[in-house]
């Protein structure tokens, strides 16, 4: 990622207040064209009020914001023609057809009707929906409907697409479809913002991650930069009878740079799993359940926040 | 002003796109609802009405004295009933104008094209009624015509003072106590079953203040070619405020409701 390219978004000092509720605390960031930009992080985090002001939805209370060079404040219908956005809940047109959701939608932005048919075509192979355009939109199923949003996310071309939690609510099918759909429009250079709660998402979809908690960023960096920064190399998951559990007294002590304990099991943060295993072991310590991996950016967030991204 | 009016026809197209697979419906019902209407009420009980006393109406049969109130009467309620459930829909439960304001279209744009929208289903639905009344031979005039200009400006008040209200409203519980206490009164005591007359002196003035009053004054003059030219300009200009007042309304109601 070239850092010298103007950026797409620009945020100094981004604040969103609700009366006295602070959703968004001064929070700086740059998008970079041809990135796939993450806001990772648990829900109530701030990641849609962000949203939601690069989209021109909702005013900045605060700071500076400039989004495809331009000011939300006074260039919002230049900004919007140059967007694309998927919200968290889908607000497909159910009224009109499949088809006719995509040319509506190309009318808004004053495309002209051969051009919107054209790329409505296109589009719909895109996503998978050449079979259903002439469908009505609510018998289709959760997955379906969300690639039917961000074909209509698409049909303006935009410098950016905004997807808020493209994938949540969906059966793991349905999201593999989708991330590979996502895949392909970074491949042919799209600029992303990707908000979500899922790691998995992040590390499959992102380049550049930031992790929001209680309405800041609380940290930056590549997916493996993260966890290179706030983890270590390998996590032993130990499971302990509850017994065992309440009378370790310190018997682990030593045996990981960091213990985070979750309601039913212990995380060993260490650069070798299976020698704290063995350590373990050697200290007569009963175990249930064992288990070694590479450290991910749940991780991460467990160690930046005590807290689990999933609740 | 084309700046705006341009992307408000984009509304209107979006509603004719859905109207259009449920058009023949609607007109049918349009035509049925008067027809019914004046047969009933116009032909079943103005028979008695008319024999009791014959200048009850002021010289008019019952039919003719009804035809037009309910011609405006209808007008008001198709505009309300068009700006209650169908815009709050759109605003919560579809979220129709949440994707509508990610294109570069703004809450203006979406009541003018609302507005334009429901003026051209009073419109149609008016233009039935006009026929329904010209077969029923109380037409007494061609300037029966500017009626449906009335009933437009009728229909632009109420659709627009109901957007205002909707855009206040979290959920549907309050449309019902706007028809309830609000339209269903206004349908009865404005001059549209029974000469205002009838009811006692406060009444009667509290009827001449409400809107449809002066719409169904104005309607009745020109459909059977007696109009009052004296009042007719305080009829209008009350129904011009009345509109203009909503239609400031509605614009600052959906902007403040969109911009959370």
């Amino acid at each position: 990622m070239s850092t010298s390219s103007p950026s797409l978004v620009h945020a100094r000092g981004l604040t969103k207040r609700f009366g006295e509720f602070v959703a968004v605390d001064a929070i700086d960031f740059d998008v970079h064209p041809g990135a796939a930009f993450g806001f990772l992080g648990p829900n109530g985090a701030g990641k849609t009020s962000t949203m939601r002001m690069i989209a021109c939805a909702s005013p900045v209370t605060d700071g500076t914001l400039s989004v495809v060079g331009m000011d939300p404040r006074t260039q919002a219908r230049e900004i919007k023609a140059r967007l694309g956005v998927v919200p968290q809940t889908d607000n497909l047109d159910t009224e009109l057809t499949v088809r006719e959701n995509l040319e509506m939608y190309a009318r808004y932005f004053d495309i002209p009707g051969r051009v919107a048919r054209a790329r409505t075509d296109e589009l719909l192979e895109f996503v998978q929906l050449k079979e259903r355009a002439r469908d009505q939109v609510e018998p289709l199923s959760g997955g379906m409907k969300r690639r039917l949003t961000i074909a209509r996310a698409l049909i303006n071309e935009p410098d950016l697409v905004i997807l808020d939690e493209p994938t949540t609510g969906l059966d793991p099918q349905a999201r593999h479809l989708l991330w590979d759909r996502l895949y392909r429009l970074k491949q042919r250079g799209a600029t992303l913002i990707i908000t979500t709660h899922y790691m998995d998402e992040a590390e499959q979809l992102c380049d550049h991650l930031v992790v929001m908690d209680k309405a800041k960023i609380v940290a930056a960096g590549s997916p493996r930069e993260l966890i290179d920064r706030y983890s270590t190399r390998e996590v032993l998951e130990l499971r302990l009878g509850d017994e065992v559990r309440a009378n370790l007294n310190g018997a682990l002590d030593g045996l990981a740079d960091r213990i985070e304990e979750l309601p039913d099991r212990l995380l060993l943060y260490t650069n070798d799993g299976e020698r704290a295993l063995d350590q373990v072991h050697e200290r007569h310590i009963h175990v249930t359940g064992a288990l070694v991996r590479r450290s991910s950016l749940e991780d991460v967030f467990l160690s930046l926040t005590g807290r689990s991204l999933v609740e | 002003m084309t700046v705006i009016a341009q992307p408000a026809t984009r509304v209107f197209t979006r509603n004719w796109l859905a109207y259009k697979r449920i058009w023949y419906r609607s007109l049918f019902f349009s035509f049925l609802q008067p027809f019914m209407f004046l047969t009933a009420m116009g032909l079943g009980i103005g028979a008695l009405v008319g024999s009791s006393n014959p200048n009850a109406f002021g010289g008019l049969s019952y039919l003719e004295f009804i035809g037009p109130g309910v011609m405006a009467a209808t007008a008001m309620q198709t505009a309300t009933f068009e700006s209650s459930y169908p815009i709050m829909n759109k605003i919560m439960w579809g979220r129709n104008y949440e994707a509508i304001l990610s294109t570069p279209l703004g809450t203006r744009s979406i009541v003018l094209g609302e507005l334009l929208w429901i003026s051209f289903r009073i419109v149609t639905v008016a233009t039935i009624f006009l026929v329904v009344l010209v077969v029923f031979g109380i037409v007494a005039s061609p300037l029966a015509v500017l009626a449906l200009g009335v009933v437009l400006l009728v229909g632009i008040g109420f659709s627009s003072m109901l957007i205002a209200f909707t855009t206040t409203q979290k959920n549907d519980v309050g449309f019902s106590a706007i028809f309830r206490f609000g339209i269903n009164p206004l349908f009865l005591f404005s001059g549209t079953f029974f000469p205002l007359t009838q009811l006692p002196e406060p009444v009667r003035a509290l009827a001449w203040a409400t809107p449809l009053f002066h719409g169904v004054e104005l309607v009745r003059g020109l459909v059977l070619d007696q109009l009052d030219l004296g009042a007719a300009p305080f009829h209008l200009a009350y129904l011009l405020a009345f509109a203009a007042i909503g239609v400031y309304l509605a614009d600052r109601g959906m902007a403040r409701r969109m911009a959370k």
